[in-house]
């Protein structure tokens, strides 16, 4: 079931908590709200799920009007990011809770509540586990009890919020990929929300960068990425080098260098800022062709697969961050303190809003 | 009034481990728990020891004989009667006002939480007379009443509504910092599952704060019992009617009935000392209860 979200507008107090926010999440697709804490992404996930109300705008479901339904009607499972399992009934009790409170003309047998419970404890791989209580679980097996209990109403969507947020680092990535897994075989159109860009890029079908109530750019892992809207989906979205420069009739200034730009013809005299990814910096050790400035080694990471480094540039007390890989550190053999040519490739300028 | 539900998590303190550097030296542990236990002593043992003495001088018979005569059968009904509305009503009352408050965002929720801890700030006498002053003959009320003969003040109707004054805060106060703590995800997640309000309260409210609500209720069962000042503004005092237990008390001393008064006595402190056994049965629970969940959840 598709879900759309049409120019919601929600308040607390003061606070701007969404900016006439649309976003469209086609049927089967699993989608990432991303942001930095307090961006709204969690608000706009429980606005979907009807546990807050939007001040204006509307919620569509499947192309039907959703806005005021309730939140028992919107056949939605809902992930919570402390679990919230019910700590006093068993995980199968747990399970089994959303079967159990239908109505009796809706509600399966109990032989049948028995096979869906053992069913959905198969899918998530804890049907051992049917007899504790929540407290004797560990974070992750919560979380993935958490999830059956949210499918066992058979939900249109499922909307998980920071579903791995609370567990350490080697689970939450065991479990992502097999929360992608389990989307695969299920095609339930899912959101979550996430504050790690790590997790969005690599789970979800399309991604949707929030910041301060406001969507900045919906789209693709590798369109967000490679494709950046802004500065802000720039910045948040892996490291970048920031530099100060200065676009004119299509070209920018960065230090002693020019760099072509499309677009910006018309463009006469106007701050910019532009920005380079990391491995977007090429070093040579001998000036070449291209345009390079000069820059001296003042640090070198060497671990894992990456090497990083940290140039101080000649003309400017800014510090550039460069990766290149092991290889290729090998063959350019440098060191601490020693001079190299910096030119950045793919450049991406963005004018100040000065104005 | 000092019996204000002392939290339960107090206790965790406890826990912490004994440790020689952080401890202070023996005189000091030693000083201040006999401080503790001669204050102590003065005060609530020996009171306690003579209660029972002085109910049982004049020999199990006459002890006997004084709890089943017939006024003090009438003050003990009358004050099981007391607590049987009090203490069901006061009950649902908390209920509702701690899931309200823990869980619902309202204005005016400082004003309503200030409300619910009055009668533990005004003085039971007071209470007693805001009813008088209501109900009474020259009250608000009062010729309403009369013209259509209810009786409220000097009988049973005013007792039980002091006793319900008196008693109100027990239960909402033990649940507010139980369900602020335990959040509201839990019914939310219930909600989302599709159950109804009454589903969600029967289902998850309840029994996640089960050993608080029944903690709240022994106490207010034993204020409800032992409650005099606002109870005796209201009741008129009239023997075999409107005496409840702690009013036979007050009328059988000032008559030097001593044994009898002690006899009556007795069953009240009886009565404590039950509902202090309760009370660190439930706390032990709790504690229990909260030391597994740790246990468990850090293998």
């Amino acid at each position: 079931m598709s879900i759309e979200i049409r120019n919601i507008t929600k308040q607390f107090g003061n606070f701007n908590a969404l900016n006439n926010v649309s976003v469209e999440v086609p049927s089967g697709e699993l989608v990432a709200l991303l942001g930095p804490s307090g961006c709204g992404k969690t608000t706009l996930l429980r606005i979907i799920a009807g546990l807050e109300n939007s001040d204006r705008g509307s919620i569509l479901f499947h192309g039907e009007e959703a806005t005021d339904r309730d939140v028992r009607e919107r056949q939605v499972g809902f992930v919570f990011q402390h679990y919230a399992l019910f700590r006093h009934m068993t995980v199968f009790e747990n399970v089994a809770f959303g079967l159990r409170v239908r109505p009796k003309k809706t509600r399966p047998t109990e032989a049948e509540i028995h096979r869906r419970v053992h069913e959905l404890l198969n899918l998530v791989q804890l049907d051992w586990l049917a007899d504790r209580y929540p407290p004797q679980l560990s974070g992750g097996q919560r979380q993935r009890i958490a999830l059956a209990r949210a499918l066992a109403v058979e939900p249109k969507v499922l909307l998980l919020d920071e579903p791995f947020g609370a567990l350490d680092a080697k689970v939450r990535k065991d479990l992502r990929r097999w929360l992608r897994r389990l989307h695969d075989e299920l095609h339930i159109t899912s959101v979550f929300v996430t504050h790690d860009q790590e997790e969005a890029l690599e789970v979800a079908d399309r991604i949707v960068v929030m910041n301060q109530g406001n969507v900045e750019q919906i789209g693709t892992p590798q369109d967000v990425y490679d494709h950046p809207a802004s500065p802000f989906v720039y910045k948040f979205l892996g490291n970048v080098n920031l530099f100060h420069s200065r676009v004119h009739a299509g070209r920018a200034q960065i230090g002693d260098i020019e760099v072509a730009l499309e677009g910006h013809q018309d463009t006469e005299d106007s701050p910019a800022s532009a920005y380079v990814r990391p491995h977007d910096i090429d070093i040579q050790k001998t000036r070449g062709e291209q345009p390079a400035f000069e820059a001296v080694i003042s640090y070198v990471h060497s671990l894992g697969p990456l090497v990083r480094l940290e140039l101080q540039r000649a003309d400017h007390t800014d510090i550039v961050e460069a990766e290149l890989t092991r290889e290729k550190f090998k063959e350019l053999a440098v060191g601490e303190g020693d001079t190299v040519f910096v030119s950045p490739k793919n450049v991406r300028v963005f004018l100040d809003q000065t104005a | 009034m000092s019996s204000i539900a002392v939290s339960q998590y107090s206790n965790y303190q406890s826990r912490v481990a004994h440790n020689r550097a952080t401890s202070e030296p023996a005189w000091i542990r030693w000083t201040l728990i006999g401080i503790t236990l001669a204050f102590l002593s003065v005060f609530l043992f020996i009171p306690l020891a003579a209660v029972f003495t002085e109910a049982l001088r004049k020999g199990v018979e006459t002890y006997f004989a004084a709890l089943v005569e017939p006024d003090a059968v009438a003050a003990i009904k009358l004050t099981l009667l007391a607590a049987a509305i009090a203490v069901p009503l006061n009950l649902v009352f908390g209920v509702a006002a701690a899931w309200a408050i823990a869980k619902f965002e309202f204005k005016g929720k400082s004003i309503l939480i200030t409300l619910i801890d009055l009668p533990f700030a005004v003085s039971p006498v007071i209470a007693g007379l805001i009813y008088v002053l209501v109900f009474g003959l020259q009250g608000w009320f009062g010729a309403w009443l009369i013209e259509n003969d209810y009786k409220v003040i000097f009988a049973v109707p005013g007792i039980v509504l002091a006793t319900i004054f008196v008693t109100f805060p027990f239960v909402a106060r033990e649940l507010i910092p139980l369900m602020q703590a335990q959040g509201k995800e839990e019914e939310e997640a219930g909600l989302v599952l599709g159950a109804s309000g009454w589903q969600i309260l029967w289902r998850i409210t309840l029994p996640n704060v089960k050993w608080g609500l029944l903690y709240g209720v022994i106490l207010t069962n034993a204020r409800a019992m032992g409650e005099f000042g606002a109870v005796s503004v209201v009741s008129g005092h009239i023997r075999g009617l409107t005496n409840t237990m702690p009013l036979h008390v007050e009328i059988l001393y000032n008559e030097y009935n001593y044994a009898a008064a002690f006899a009556v006595a007795s069953l009240l402190a009886f009565l404590a000392l039950v509902t202090v056994a309760l009370k660190s049965f439930i706390e032990w629970k709790i504690e229990r209860d909260a030391s597994n969940e740790e246990k468990l959840s850090e293998q």
